[in-house]
């Protein structure tokens, strides 16, 4: 008998230290050190280079994402982040049909030009139905048509120091009175590749505004952040250590992690 | 217990307890890594899943069809107060205070796992996703020393993987564990082997891939990772039901640790050393 109580009071022991041991976890001990700029945050971030390097030696450098069947597409594209821009210029621009629309790409290029849509609808297009993973965690398949980035950068002939693609951007993400404008970039090997196009159509359909008309760009093998809507002019460039906050993007800016393969 | 009684006479002494060197230093070390990653990617998983607290099953997320499985939510009730719902394979239950609406009175807020849950304790996706990925990493590292070291030094074979005989000893040994009495023997009983071999061999293994099926740039290198789970929303799925798993295996754990001698426990996993009974046999 004594020996069946000592046990069940070791078991209550036992339950009660579990319990305790899970509410230990209250964590807002950690947030100091965390917060962007902290050494210790800045050195768990590095494990994101480890990832660019592992996923560039594994991927090889044309190998496509996924593409899916026309069934797959059950749905319109969510769209999310900025949806309405509210700029004057964008406003005039839409309000026109993109008629005036002009896309400049410059920087470390040989010819640098803009391009009309016009110009671009008549430049060889690729359409793929590809799965658009969102950093949040959702997923959401849809049907992109639009012109290999690849086609412009062989117009423009970008210098050989030229490292990063940048996109800027018409929206200002939360508003143009007290947002940041939203801009993104991506290295030379996801700029040429196949599926990274600059998509004018979804779905069968003209681009829609909330989807980032009248152009946007896919770049299939990373997550939704990089994939910049409401694109006005496309900067090649070898660092982006001088353009807004320095870190390459408007997320990367704000604690996101520049490579967005994972 | 004859046996037992003889050496008592003989010596006239306690049967001294004996001290073996139980774990190896890879064990240990292994061991006390995978306890500091996985309470980082516990609670910093949670805080990821708290930017999109629902589950579905295939590739895609239905917003304009049904197939979550899982989803965490906050709504206004009748009275117009807010409530924290959960939703389970389409059942609804109230969870106001937990999980959906939580905080301390009167600053609580909509997310769907509580401040005290998450690492940071606020909503912030992209540092959630920086000490992940990082702990994501040391994970994956360490379970290659811990394979290659219990590989070469036997602790796979002779701990992990349960003999005919272990399998044998099965009934036995679930019946002496519910009757709460542990045997501190050389080696691990079958239902340790069972465990340590479920969450090193399956659990880890599993929840490491299907974390990598979640990542765009994974999908490209190895696109059966994605048919092997059955999409990236199912893969998203069954990595938060092995951290369930996970989960309920640390409290078990901890619970065995304590009811079989804490001190004794703790000791062969921190120095190797451990005491196990005089005789073992004579039990049998």
């Amino acid at each position: 008998m004594s020996r069946i109580v000592l046990n069940r009071r070791k078991f209550l022991t036992a339950s009660a230290a579990g319990v305790a041991g899970l509410a230990l976890a209250g964590c807002d001990q950690f947030d100091a050190v965390l917060r962007p700029g902290h050494p210790v945050r800045d050195t768990m971030a590095a494990a994101n280079e480890l990832t660019y390097t592992a996923q560039r030696a594994l991927l090889g450098r044309e190998a496509l994402a996924r593409e899916f069947a026309e069934s797959e597409i059950r749905q319109g594209m969510r769209p999310n982040g900025s949806v309405d821009p509210d700029s004057p210029e964008y406003l005039f621009l839409a309000r026109n049909n993109f008629f005036h629309y002009r896309l400049r790409v410059d920087g470390l290029v040989e010819t640098p030009r803009e391009y009309s849509l016009a110009e671009l609808r008549n430049m060889p297009a690729r359409t793929q139905i590809t799965r658009h993973d969102c950093v949040e965690g959702w997923s959401c398949i849809a049907k992109w048509t639009g012109v290999p980035l690849a086609s412009v950068l062989d117009e423009v002939r970008p210098h050989s120091n030229a490292r990063y693609c940048v996109f800027h951007c018409f929206d200002y993400y939360g508003g143009s009175a007290t947002g940041a404008p939203y801009y993104e970039s991506i290295d030379m090997i996801d700029a040429r590749h196949p599926q990274t196009i600059l998509a004018y159509g979804m779905n069968d359909a003209t681009l829609p505004i909330a989807n980032g008309a009248p152009l946007r760009v896919r770049v299939e093998r990373q997550l939704g952040y990089k994939m910049a809507k409401y694109i006005r002019r496309i900067e090649l460039v070898e660092s982006f250590a001088q353009i807004h906050r320095g870190k390459g993007g408007y997320w990367e800016d704000r604690g996101y992690d520049w490579y967005a393969g994972i | 217990m004859e046996r037992v009684a003889t050496r008592d006479v003989d010596t006239g002494a306690e049967p001294r307890p004996i001290v073996i060197k139980r774990q190896s230093i890879w064990t240990r070390l292994t061991h006390w890594v995978w306890v500091i990653c996985l309470f980082f990617l516990l609670l910093t998983g949670l805080q990821i899943f708290n930017a999109h607290p629902s589950l579905y099953i295939g590739q895609q997320s239905g917003f304009e069809f049904s197939n979550s499985v899982f989803s965490i939510s906050a709504q206004y009730k009748p009275d117009g107060s807010i409530g924290g719902y959960t939703t389970i394979f389409g059942n609804t239950f109230e969870t106001t205070g937990v999980f959906g609406y939580s905080g301390p009175e009167g600053q609580e807020r909509v997310r769907a796992f509580p401040a005290w849950l998450t690492i940071p304790s606020y909503q912030d996706l992209a540092t959630g996703r920086v000490v992940h990925f990082f702990f994501g990493w040391l994970l994956v590292a360490t379970m290659f020393v811990w394979f290659l070291a219990s590989f070469i030094n036997g602790h796979l074979r002779r701990d992990i993987i349960p003999s005919g005989a272990d399998i044998r000893s099965l009934p036995r040994d679930v019946a002496a564990h519910a009757r709460l009495r542990f045997h501190h023997t050389r080696h691990y009983n079958v239902l340790q082997k069972l465990s340590y071999g479920i969450v090193l061999l399956i659990l880890f293994p599993l929840i490491v891939l299907t974390g990598l099926t979640m990542s765009p740039g994974m999908d490209v290198a190895w696109p059966w990772l994605v048919d092997l789970f059955g999409g990236r929303q199912t893969a998203r799925t069954i990595h938060f039901i092995v951290m369930v798993l996970l989960v309920g295996f640390f409290i078990i754990h901890i619970v065995m640790v304590l009811l079989a001698g804490p001190i004794n426990t703790m000791r062969s996993m921190i120095t190797g050393r451990y005491r196990i009974d005089p005789e073992p046999e004579a039990e049998q």
